[in-house]
């Protein structure tokens, strides 16, 4: 019996030698390590053996088993291997195939920058309000220090609806109006954004819709400087660390002293080129401090209570990031336009 | 704003470069917006400025003076002159229309001062459109040789007249450079409405006196009285003291009615006017000098009006369906609260605005009576926007001017009448004063200054400060109290006041002199805004759908949602919001359908995609009549058209896309919002197909609509393909959305996976087999999945077979087969029980 055991060893391996394929090996194992395999044969008859020679029988036995079976896994292992060179020598794809194309979403750019803006102010302290878009004269106008009349209202083009006293809101400062109402005397820190709208004819450079961002602090302590101080911040995060800024006088009713930021141009570098109308400076944003009458009429006491307010175009700031020359392009919406966003 | 730089240095000393005075302006809040040379040399880096101009060579433009004027001996429209720059003589050609008078009248007695340039000079050309620049060569022109000639102001780049040369003063000194005498630069400066008391040149001198630190050199106003005296010869009744606050006339006689001087012309033109006579662009020169619009009278005619009386000017509001015909030759029906200025015959002018032809100052005009006044600017900005009238004056008065002004501009006036058309200036004004401005005292102590622009000021730098801009000052230890001085009318009472002269201190200090620093003040109470956060999760999670955003116009017009609805009429139980002055009729309300914008959208790329999937979050506007405000619903639209999968080169599903493409994509939607009941209910919308169109609900509330578009719909929008669409009102699904969710572990025995093929009747909707099996395989059946829907002969008519895959799962344990073929049992007695179905075999 060992002899056999010695016999069924020697030929299994010498066999296993020669196989070269998958299927061959199948077949060896199913021949040498199956349920009808000799080696099987010799474990079934191993009753029939003399009590002494059992144990050895059997301890030879395993060891050829074993043996078997870790030949088999060395040399299946190595056909694999094999098989798998092939293959990889075989596989050459032609790298410059297009791929598969797939669908992508996007963010509307105006979107992309009002998000942008968004986190920018969440990280100075400014949560966002909303508010609405059709408004009464009076909020948009008349407790913004614009009485009827008044010769500030010919800065705005407005859109008056058929309804008496109801407008399109030309700003999104009538949103100051209603969170200092809702939150006197609360100090305020928010930004407001949203559709503001124009009378005017839709060109490449003007449109009759927009969006606009105003920002609010209101607080016992809040001055002018902290307004340049705040505002330059955010022009290092929105254009660059070393964005050179500009204050200018300039003039909102609803803000006094009031001022225009400018950042220097980063198309030429200050150097003077079209975008920046030969200036050097792109203008930004309008600033200042909160009218007092402004505040009275949002319930704070301009005696105790201080602010400073600013507004900018995301549209704007996108259109000179991007250099996009047509503004008409936002509401378009040709995919042409909005993919490469 | 057009404003010289030699006339402003009339009123105060300019040592800084141009480039810097106009930047120094800017700061301050006088937008200097461009920079026109004329003349002078442009500064190398024009940087930081907009600028435009012409340099002139000094020893190419010279003055010289035409002594003779002689016919062209080959040519009627050209004459010869003979000029002298002071050294030597030279001839030149010209078609100057205004040297005809002179030609062939021998040596001139008076000498003609041109501005002349010599061969190689730079200039435009005059006769040309537009401004091409040319080199002045050597030419010969009707066998006379030429190599100068003298110059038109377009030729100089002065103004656009070029009919005729310019012809200089007398006394305008021979052989001068032309740059030295005339070269300058015109500031074109935005006039914000807070600094309208800046739209002349005496203001802006103020300002870069103040800036700068010079002195201003206000004019005199005195008035070279000669004449009679005024009083008796005419009179004023104001009749509307708030309308018209103050009335000033004065008197020159024997003057005589001819073109002004060239240097009154030159300035006219350089700030943007166009010289008319003597007499009129005095008026103009006074108003653009100080700021005071002035209206001249031809008194006789006044006095005939008033049948040979000293005429009494009058105040008034019109009467009944009175009309006047204004200087722009219109006969114009006066609005009934127009202040007007009449005589005891009727309407003179338009009050502040505009005069009548009747009483204007013409060629024969010996005498003019000159009025200054003082107008409600309210007034004049109803009578402008009424009579859709603009004018110079109107554009001041509407902006509002002190009535201190109309005597200064009255009193300048008439002295450069009489300088410009001689005559005497009868002695004294008549000056009706009823309604004087209240005199404004404000006091600000450092604190002020500190609180609001965050620097430390002393009194005394504050009152520096105040009076450069001629506020009246007084410091009485930390009270500064300031008077507003009588030019202007912005600056208000009390803390408004404060505020006005703290931006005043800001503007003169120099913004870019306040530091920059963070707020000190505490970070007010945080509320968040959840319903944005919720806005814009959901727009990263469409986008991860693979939808593109648009953002579409909110106006639009009722006929353009109405290609939404093809058999019928669209329902109209609501009102738009409709614009009283829209841009176009297509653009004429505020939308109520978000749908109809995004489909436009669709439409417009279906033209260049083959592929389409959008969506958009917006607004709509629905109006009620018993609210002021309409009302702002978010809505939600999602469409998809086109091919399945993008083309490609291999393997691509070409497929179009169909109600359950859009049905998969809202139910990842409302999965990755964490709903956990979404029902679909077949549903009929006129918008939608008929039978390919769901409502969907959440919690058994319709929160919108899905489905594809009714066809017709889709055609108008240019589309064969199935057009797919959702309407959303995302106000009540954000409401339902989940504030929170929770997660489950992650089982850790093997699940068993097995599949359900079943025969039903055709009606029975797919959700209800899956309830059924969910149900009775509760709770280890854990995932169900549809893999195959089958109809056909094998199983007979009306009937489908519906294929599932099947997990069984226990969180506890491995299932044993027994088990699983225990609760498959269950889940088939239960289909066949409730919904008769058969196992498919």
């Amino acid at each position: 019996m060992l002899k056999r055991l010695d016999r069924i060893k020697a030929q299994a391996l010498t066999n296993l030698e020669s196989i070269n394929d998958p299927a061959a090996l199948q077949a060896w194992k199913v021949k040498y390590l199956g349920r009808s395999a000799e080696l099987a044969e010799v474990l079934q008859d191993l009753p029939k053996a003399s009590k002494e020679e059992r144990p050895q029988i059997g301890r030879r036995a395993n060891e050829v088993k074993n043996a078997l079976v870790a030949a088999y896994e060395e040399q299946a292992n190595t056909l694999h291997k094999k098989a798998l060179a092939q293959s990889l020598v075989q596989e050459h794809l032609d790298v410059t195939l297009p791929g598969r194309p797939r669908l992508k979403g996007r963010l509307h750019p105006a979107t992309q920058t009002l998000r942008q803006l968004f986190r920018i102010w969440a990280e100075m302290g400014f949560q966002i309000y909303h508010s609405r878009e059709v408004e009464t004269d009076e909020y948009n106008f008349g407790l913004l220090n614009m009485p009827a009349y008044h010769p500030a209202r010919d800065m705005w083009d407005t859109f008056y609806t058929t309804r008496s006293g109801i407008i399109l809101r030309t700003q999104t400062s009538p949103g100051q109006i209603h969170v200092m109402r809702e939150r006197a005397p609360e100090p305020i820190r928010v930004i407001l954004p949203g559709m503001c709208y124009r009378y005017e004819q839709i060109s490449a450079r003007s449109e009759i819709q927009f969006n606009q961002i105003e920002g609010l602090a209101i607080g016992h302590n809040i001055t002018f400087a902290d307004l340049k101080g705040t505002l330059m911040a955010f022009a290092s995060r929105f254009f660059s660390q070393n964005a050179a800024t500009r204050f200018r006088a300039s003039h909102f009713p609803f803000t006094e002293p009031s001022a225009e930021m400018d950042v220097e141009c980063f198309i030429c570098g200050g150097e003077g080129c079209s975008v920046c109308k030969d200036t050097g400076w792109l203008e930004i944003l309008g600033c200042g401090m909160v009218h007092p009458l402004v505040l009275q009429n949002g319930g704070y006491d301009p005696e105790e209570f201080s602010g400073f307010a600013f507004g900018m175009g995301p549209e704007r700031m996108t259109m000179l990031k991007r250099q996009i020359h047509d503004i008409r392009y936002f509401w378009r919406n040709d995919l042409r336009f909005l993919e490469q966003f | 704003m057009k404003v010289p730089l030699s006339w402003l240095k009339d009123f105060v000393e300019i040592d800084l470069p141009i480039e810097e005075l106009a930047k120094r302006l800017t700061l301050a809040g006088l937008e200097v917006e461009e920079i026109k040379y004329i003349g002078l040399p442009m500064p190398k880096d024009s940087s930081q400025m907009k600028s435009s101009g012409l340099p002139w060579d000094r020893e190419k433009f010279v003055i010289a003076e035409i002594l003779e004027v002689m016919p062209h001996p080959n040519a009627d429209r050209l004459v010869l002159v003979r000029l002298s720059d002071g050294k030597t003589e030279e001839i030149a050609l010209t078609g100057a229309p205004n040297l005809f008078q002179f030609k062939g009248k021998g040596p001139l007695d008076k000498p003609l001062k041109v501005a002349y340039a010599r061969q190689g000079a730079r200039l435009y050309d005059g006769h040309k459109p537009g401004w091409i620049l040319t080199t002045l060569k050597r030419t010969k022109i009707r066998g006379i040789e030429s190599r100068s000639m003298v110059c038109s102001e377009k030729e100089l780049g002065i103004s656009e007249e070029c009919e005729g040369i310019i012809v200089f003063d007398d006394d305008t000194p021979v052989g001068l450079p032309l740059v030295d005498f005339i070269g300058d630069a015109v500031f074109d400066i935005a006039i914000t409405p807070n600094i309208a008391r800046n739209a002349n040149i005496l203001g802006v001198a103020r300002e870069v006196a103040a800036l700068t630190g010079k002195k201003l050199k206000p004019p005199s106003y005195k008035v070279p009285w000669e004449g009679a005296p005024i009083k008796g010869r005419a009179s004023v009744e104001i009749r509307e003291p708030n309308l018209n606050p103050r009335f000033i006339l004065g008197l020159i006689e024997d003057i005589e009615v001819k073109p002004s001087p060239y240097w009154v012309q030159l300035r006219l033109r350089l700030a943007g006017m166009r010289p008319i006579n003597n007499i009129v662009d005095a008026t103009n020169y006074a108003m653009l000098e100080i700021g005071e619009p002035l209206h001249a009278f031809d008194y006789d005619i006044l006095c005939q009006r008033a049948g040979g009386k000293p005429p009494t000017i009058i105040t008034r509001l019109p009467e009944p369906d009175e009309r006047l015909t204004t200087l722009d030759e219109v006969e114009r029906s006066l609005d009934e609260f127009s202040v007007l200025v009449a005589d005891t015959a009727g309407a003179l002018s338009i009050a502040g605005v505009m005069g009548g032809t009747e009483t204007e100052v013409n060629q024969q005009t010996r005498n003019v009576l000159l009025e200054g006044a003082a107008w409600n600017f309210i007034n004049i900005r109803q009578t402008i926007a009424a009579q859709k009238l603009s004018s110079e004056a109107a554009y001041r008065f509407s902006r509002g001017i002190h009535p201190a002004m109309a005597e200064r501009g009255i009193r300048q006036c008439l002295s450069l009448m009489q300088q410009l058309a001689g005559g005497t200036i009868a002695k004294g004004l008549i000056d009706n004063y009823p309604s004087p401005p209240e005199l404004i005292t404000i006091t600000i102590t450092p604190t002020d200054v500190r609180r609001c622009l965050g620097i430390n000021l002393s009194p005394s730098e504050m009152a520096d400060i105040l009076r450069r801009l001629e506020f009246s000052v007084d410091v009485d230890k930390e009270n500064v109290r300031a008077t507003v001085p009588d030019h202007r009318l912005d600056i208000s009472q009390g803390v408004i006041g404060k505020a006005d002269l703290m931006e005043e201190i800001a503007r003169i200090y120099g913004y870019d002199r306040i530091p920059e620093t963070q707020i000190s003040d505490i970070i007010p109470p945080q509320y968040g805004n959840p319903t944005l956060e919720r806005e814009e999760q959901l727009r990263d999670l469409l986008v991860s759908l693979g939808l593109q955003e648009v953002i579409t116009y909110r106006l639009t017009s009722p006929e353009r949602e109405a290609r939404l609805f093809v058999d019928e009429t669209p329902p109209d139980e609501q009102a738009y919001v409709r614009l009283a002055n829209p841009i176009s009729n297509s653009r004429i309300v505020m939308r109520h359908s978000l749908l109809a914008s995004v489909l436009e959208s669709v439409e417009q790329n279906n033209r260049v995609r083959d592929q389409i999937a959008l969506f958009e979050i917006g607004p709509i506007y629905m109006a009620y009549a018993e609210k002021a405000l309409p009302e702002e619903l978010l809505r939600l639209i999602i469409t998809l058209t086109g091919r399945r999968a993008p083309a490609c080169w291999q393997d691509g599903d070409s497929n179009q896309m169909d109600f359950y493409d859009l049905k998969g994509l809202i139910a990842s939607m409302f999965a990755a919002m964490h709903f956990e009941s979404v029902r679909y209910q077949s549903a009929k919308h006129p918008v939608f197909h008929p039978g390919k169109c769901a409502d969907v609900l959440l919690d058994d509330q319709l929160v919108g609509s899905m489905g594809e578009l009714h066809p017709l719909v889709a055609e108008r929008y240019g589309l064969s393909a199935p057009l797919l669409a959702a309407d959303f009102n995302l106000d009540l699904i954000f409401n339902k959305m989940p504030t929170t969710y929770i997660t489950e572990p992650v089982p850790i025995f093997p699940p068993a996976l097995e599949d359900l093929a079943i025969v039903v009747d055709e009606s029975i909707p797919a959700k209800e087999i899956e309830q059924v099996i969910l149900r009775a395989g509760r709770p280890i059946v854990t995932e169900l999945r549809l893999f195959d829907v089958y109809r056909g002969a094998q199983i007979g008519a009306g009937r489908k077979s519906l294929a599932y895959s099947l997990v069984y799962q226990a969180s506890d344990r491995t299932l044993t087969d027994n088990e699983v073929a225990k609760i498959r049992k269950r889940i088939l007695k239960a289909l066949t029980q409730e919904l008769e179905a058969e196992l498919r075999s």
